[in-house]
Parts: structure tokens; C-alpha cells; sequence
């Protein structure tokens, strides 16, 4: 795999891991930008295969892993459009996020999410994809998307459905409320807390625990826990097209993106 | 720790030292009635990171929606005591 430094990502192999790191100020907001890196990620992924067998995604930057999608610049370009335009290009968007989304889910290789700090919405859904998530102490996981009167769109309900009771992912999606990584590691979203500062640390010792263990056997064991929900996929685009018609989501992302208020990841 | 019955009082206390201590502003320079989004001049990132290290010191859960609208140290200390 050749080493890659873009605007929004980073990703090179050693020692048979790939890292993948996030590093778009403010704070790893999932826009265009980051999608054209992730697509580029995925091919490289999947060339990588053979000389790889694990996978890290992280964020560089202090405030978290990721706030999610790019909401001003959704906003912002949904503007520009009339109403048929934009539905067309959120589900184009929405199409391409889900095949990176879904290559990362099936690489053959074990994968872990390190995070931090903020993650939220989007950036919670790159962590759902992942086989393993290390999470700070500090990190905290949010889906916020009801507020603006959508729902997670980047695979987020059919990757939680698969991994939670469905007792929490309607709390966490109908209340809109943020959980600490000790909650996430109750209700077993998360693997392992650490400290403040060692998720990346701790999930370069687990990949390297990893190697250990025979290619073919670890991807069978992977395949066989961990199913793609590709029809609950599928379905949850269009259910998100269908809401980014309704006034409400203008006005949500409005106000998110005209916010000077303190809280404005608040639900 | 949980088991710790402690006053309104001495959460408030606990509340001040820690965003004292952790947004290096001197204690005293902290009163309960202050708005914390100004004396300790934080943005809302900042904001949730102050929340999780309250649950960790309180060992609690505190919905962000119990916060909406608090912006002094005192109602937030006692959305904590109903949580204790």
C-alpha cells in the first residue's frame, strides 16, 4: 500500500496495519472532501489485502474522532439547488458513503476504531463499521440527526441494530442524548476503555495481538459474526431521502448551520 | 463515589474544583451563580467534555437534554444532586 497524505485523510502499512487517520479541521467533519479521500481509501484497501491483516482508523486531531457529516457544507449546497436537485444529490452522496462504508464492513481485515473525544453522528457510524472499537475514556457517541428531523443516513440504524439491544439504539436515537465510552462499553458498543489518550496506543497492541492468528481463520470467524445488513442498508436511504424532503430539515440545518448558540450539538 | 451521600453543598464544591482545575482558572475566580459558558470560556466541544468528566467524577449519566438551557454552576449541581 502507498502512503497517502490528502486534505481531510492520511493511510499507510506497517508491520501488516493499516492506519487510516482523520485529520480535517475543525473536527473531521464528513463532507465531499472526505468522501473523494474515503473512496480513494477504499480501493487502497482492498489492494492492501494481501499484505495486510488489520486495520486502525483514528483521529489526529484533539477534539475528537468526528462530528460527523458536514452539515454547513450540506446546507450550503442544498441551497443552491432546487428541491429535486438536492434529493438527487443527497442520495448520490448517500450511495457513495454506503459503498465505502460497506467495503470497510467486509475488508477481510480486522478492523478497529480508536476514538476520542466527539463522535458523533457520521464518525459514529465509521466507528459502527469497524470490528472492534477502543474508545477513550473521554470519548462520547451521539446520533443528533432526529433533531434536524432526519435520521442517521450513513448505515448508522442497521450497523447499531446488528451490534445493540434495541432497547438502546431507540434511546439513543429517539432522545438524541450522548453516552460516555463507560455507558458504550455497558451496553457493548465498545470492547475496551482506556485512558485519557491511549486508544491508539492500546489498538496498535491489539492489532498486533492479532497477527497471531491465521489470516483465512480470522476472516471465516469475521464473516460468520458479523453479517452486512444490506437490505436494512438499502432501506434506510431511502428513508432518509424521503425525510430530506419534509420543511423541517431546511429548518433544522438552518439552524445548525446559522448557530452561535454554545450547545449547538446539544440535542 | 456513588455510595457518598453528599450535600447540594459539597457537589456544588466538587463541581467548581473541577472546572477549576481541569480549565485552569483559578477557584476563587468561581462563583455558583456565574454563567460557566463565560467565566470558563468554553465552546461546546468543551462543553461535552466537561459533562463526561462530571459523570466520571459523580459516576452518574446525565442526559445532555437535562442541560439544555443551564449555563450556571448551581442548577447544574443540582441536575447532579437528582442524579446522586
Amino acid at each position: 500500500m502507498k502512503k497517502f497524505e490528502g486534505q481531510a485523510l492520511s493511510w499507510g502499512l506497517t508491520d501488516g496495519v493499516v492506519e487510516l487517520a482523520l485529520h480535517r479541521e475543525p473536527c473531521n467533519e464528513i463532507g465531499l472532501l472526505t468522501l473523494e479521500e474515503l473512496e480513494r481509501f477504499a480501493v487502497a484497501l482492498e489492494k492492501a489485502t494481501n499484505e495486510a491483516h488489520a486495520l486502525i482508523i483514528y483521529s489526529s486531531l484533539k477534539c475528537g474522532f468526528s462530528a460527523g457529516a458536514d452539515l454547513k457544507e450540506l446546507f450550503r449546497i442544498s441551497q443552491e439547488m432546487d428541491r429535486d436537485e438536492a434529493v438527487k444529490g443527497v442520495r448520490n452522496y448517500l450511495e457513495r458513503i454506503h459503498r465505502v462504508m460497506n467495503a470497510i464492513d467486509a475488508s477481510p481485515l480486522t478492523t478497529i476504531a480508536a476514538v476520542h473525544g466527539v463522535t458523533f453522528g457520521g464518525g459514529f457510524e465509521l466507528a459502527l463499521v469497524c470490528d472492534l472499537i477502543i474508545a477513550d475514556k473521554m470519548a462520547r457517541f451521539c446520533f443528533p440527526e432526529l433533531r434536524l428531523g432526519l435520521i442517521p443516513g450513513f448505515g448508522g440504524i442497521p450497523r447499531l441494530k446488528r451490534d445493540l439491544g434495541n432497547s438502546i439504539v431507540r434511546d439513543l436515537l429517539l432522545t438524541g442524548r450522548s453516552f460516555n465510552a463507560t455507558k458504550a462499553q455497558q451496553v457493548g458498543l465498545v470492547s475496551q476503555t482506556v485512558a485519557e489518550g491511549e486508544s491508539l496506543r492500546v489498538a496498535r497492541g491489539t492489532a498486533d495481538q492479532l497477527k497471531k492468528f491465521d489470516r483465512a481463520t480470522s476472516m471465516a470467524a469475521k464473516e460468520f459474526i458479523k453479517p452486512i445488513p444490506y437490505e436494512e442498508l438499502r432501506r434506510e436511504i431511502e428513508i432518509f431521502c424521503e425525510l430530506f424532503t419534509q420543511p423541517a430539515v431546511e429548518a433544522g440545518l438552518r439552524r445548525f448551520a446559522e448557530s452561535t448558540e454554545a450547545q449547538p450539538y446539544l440535542p | 463515589m456513588n455510595y457518598i451521600m453528599r450535600t447540594s453543598n459539597q457537589t456544588l464544591e466538587e463541581i467548581l474544583t473541577l472546572a477549576a482545575a481541569h480549565f485552569k482558572v483559578a477557584r476563587e475566580k468561581l462563583a455558583p451563580d456565574d454563567d460557566f459558558f463565560r467565566t470558563l470560556g468554553i465552546n461546546s466541544l468543551q462543553t461535552l467534555e466537561l459533562l463526561t468528566r462530571l459523570e466520571h467524577h459523580f459516576q452518574i449519566e446525565l442526559p445532555d437534554y437535562e442541560l439544555q438551557g443551564v449555563s450556571d454552576f448551581r442548577t447544574l449541581a443540582e441536575r447532579i444532586q437528582a442524579r446522586l
